[in-house]
């Protein structure tokens, strides 16, 4: 008899209590977190309604929200065109290409964000655009300044660009290789079979991290604050150190980055439960 | 010069002094002579290992020889000249694996390379896909997910993919070997009513009887060089070499 119990799956025994042993309870599976995190965001968020230290805080930092905004749209959008390049680049047949994406990828990832800023910022920048300025100065009688926005943005696009060409190279060589032989055997161009096979598949291992990123980026344009530029973080910095109300001050800028990373992580939930269920049918 | 010389079918594939060296020690094929005709089915057999897929995925260059020369359909392969894309696209391959593209479905599978390739309109190169879905004998799975079939009905999705693109060389990697058992029959059924049709065929097999029933030609490939050529029959009941006689005596009951 003791044998026989032991076979059977738990919570199925006939006779026995009929709900399932292995089913947890309510509050073991409650995103408990969750609560926690949109409490302390509410409670924020009343703190600066109600209380006027935190509301003049955040009138002057608000403003800052439109730059960090633009500036991780922006070196998004600059860092996944770096990244396919650099990605793809490291799988060419050609020796060249391989070797100078490699280079630029290992180079960018073994340097601290924050010296790679200055260095690009306030050298590689500058040097070049006094090399471009002096022929456009002598060819067409004008010349051009970036911003340290621009620099900066630049900057987090070339890191970002070396992070996601690791990502777009493992997506890619994640893609057995059966399927472009399969696509080569058809006669379809290397070219023809990297877009129409290859890619679209790897698209599935690429979407998620690259959301990752997004996210990582525009954390890191709080970085920007270095040089000066006017984002939510330098706001902040500037409001504690004019004020002295330091709470106040890094206090408004948590609670907005909160909000926007959250926000943006549950959308990327979202998003990729959507692309498992319009998808079901495949592999 | 071929072995159906003279006045009889034009020579179709040529393979001579073809050797594939894998990372300058593996010799994986040696000096490999191979001449097939238009409409004849050629079946290669040999041990595991033996080098007989080298040697296919040679004729459409998924391998690089090492030494050697590859002919098809009049085009020589190893010249730099040659457009190995369009060579190609006439030269339909069928593997082990299926290789069906997952995400996209059945009808997309067969009508991408017609139309990318052939230049095809959406129209006509469905209408030829579900021609070919109808002769392997599954038109109704059109419009299903490679995943949502069965691996007998993914490997004939993956013959009927490379038949729209009218080949006239067709070549087999293993096709039966990762189907269950009770799958053989219907490809096999397919690849015969092919090769009653008139098809070039070159095949890499373990199934006998496919050989038996299909083959003009069965050739035994062992360690990387073509032991025996022959008839099947006369091969399968009078090898001449020792080496045949052992595999044989392994693999047939």
């Amino acid at each position: 008899m003791g044998g026989e119990k032991i076979k059977e799956p738990r919570g199925l025994r006939p006779g026995g209590a009929s709900r399932v042993r292995d089913e947890k309870p309510w509050w073991d599976t409650f995103p408990w977190w969750g609560l926690f995190i949109a409490l302390v965001l509410a409670w924020m968020a009343v703190q600066i309604i109600t209380q006027d230290d935190y509301a003049l805080a955040w009138e002057r930092i608000i403003p800052g929200l439109r730059l960090t905004i633009e500036a991780t749209i922006k070196a998004f959008a600059i860092a996944l065109v770096l990244g396919l390049t650099a990605g793809m680049g490291q799988l060419s047949r050609n020796v060249v290409v391989r070797n100078v994406a490699r280079t630029y990828v290992e180079f960018i990832r073994g340097i601290p964000m924050l010296p790679l800023i200055f260095t690009v910022a306030l050298i590689v920048v500058p040097e070049t655009s006094d090399y471009i300025n002096a022929r456009l100065d002598a060819w067409f009688g004008f010349t051009y300044e970036p911003s340290f926005q621009m620099r900066a943005t630049v900057t987090l696009a070339l890191i970002y660009g070396a992070y996601m060409a690791e990502i777009f190279r493992g997506g890619i060589q994640s893609i057995p290789p059966g399927q472009s032989e399969a696509g080569r055997s058809l006669g379809l161009t290397r070219r023809q079979t990297m877009r129409s096979v290859v890619l679209p598949q790897a698209m599935r291992a690429i979407i998620p991290p690259l959301g990752n990123d997004f996210i990582a980026i525009l954390k890191d344009t709080s970085l920007l604050s270095v040089l000066g530029v006017l984002e939510i973080t330098q706001r902040g910095r500037q409001f504690s150190a004019s004020t002295f109300k330091f709470r106040e001050g890094y206090f408004v800028v948590s609670f907005i980055y909160l909000c926007l990373t959250l926000g943006l992580s549950i959308l990327l939930g979202v998003l990729e439960r959507r692309m498992t269920r319009d998808r079901k049918g495949e592999r | 010069m071929a072995a159906h010389g003279g006045t009889g079918p034009a020579q179709m594939i040529s393979l001579r002094g073809l050797s594939k060296t894998f990372d300058r020690t593996i010799h994986a094929v040696v000096d490999v002579d191979l001449e097939v005709v238009e409409g004849e089915v050629v079946v290669i057999v040999g041990p595991s290992g033996s080098g007989k897929s080298t040697v296919l995925r040679c004729i459409n260059l998924l391998e690089v020889p090492t030494e050697g020369f590859v002919t098809v359909d009049g085009f020589e392969l190893l010249d730099p000249k040659t457009d190995i894309d369009h060579v190609r696209a006439e030269v339909g391959m069928v593997f082990q694996q299926f290789n069906l593209f997952p995400h996209l479905t059945v009808i997309e599978n067969i009508t991408l390379a017609q139309r990318k390739v052939r230049g095809r309109s959406r129209t006509e190169a469905e209408e030829v896909a579900v021609r070919q879905l109808t002769r392997v004998g599954i038109p109704e799975k059109a419009d299903a997910y490679p995943r949502q079939l069965s691996g007998g009905q993914q490997q004939r999705v993956a013959i009927a993919r490379s038949l729209a693109m009218d080949p006239k060389v067709m070549l087999f990697d293993e096709p039966t070997s990762a189907l269950d058992p009770e799958m053989v029959k219907e490809v096999l059924d397919v690849m015969l009513e092919l090769a009653s049709e008139g098809m070039t065929m070159v095949v890499v097999t373990h199934e006998m009887g496919f050989a038996k029933a299909a083959a003009d030609r069965l050739v035994f490939i062992d360690e990387g060089e073509i032991v025996e050529v022959g008839p099947p029959e006369e091969v399968f009941s009078n090898p001449t070499h020792q080496r045949t006689r052992a595999f044989f005596d392994k693999i047939l009951y």
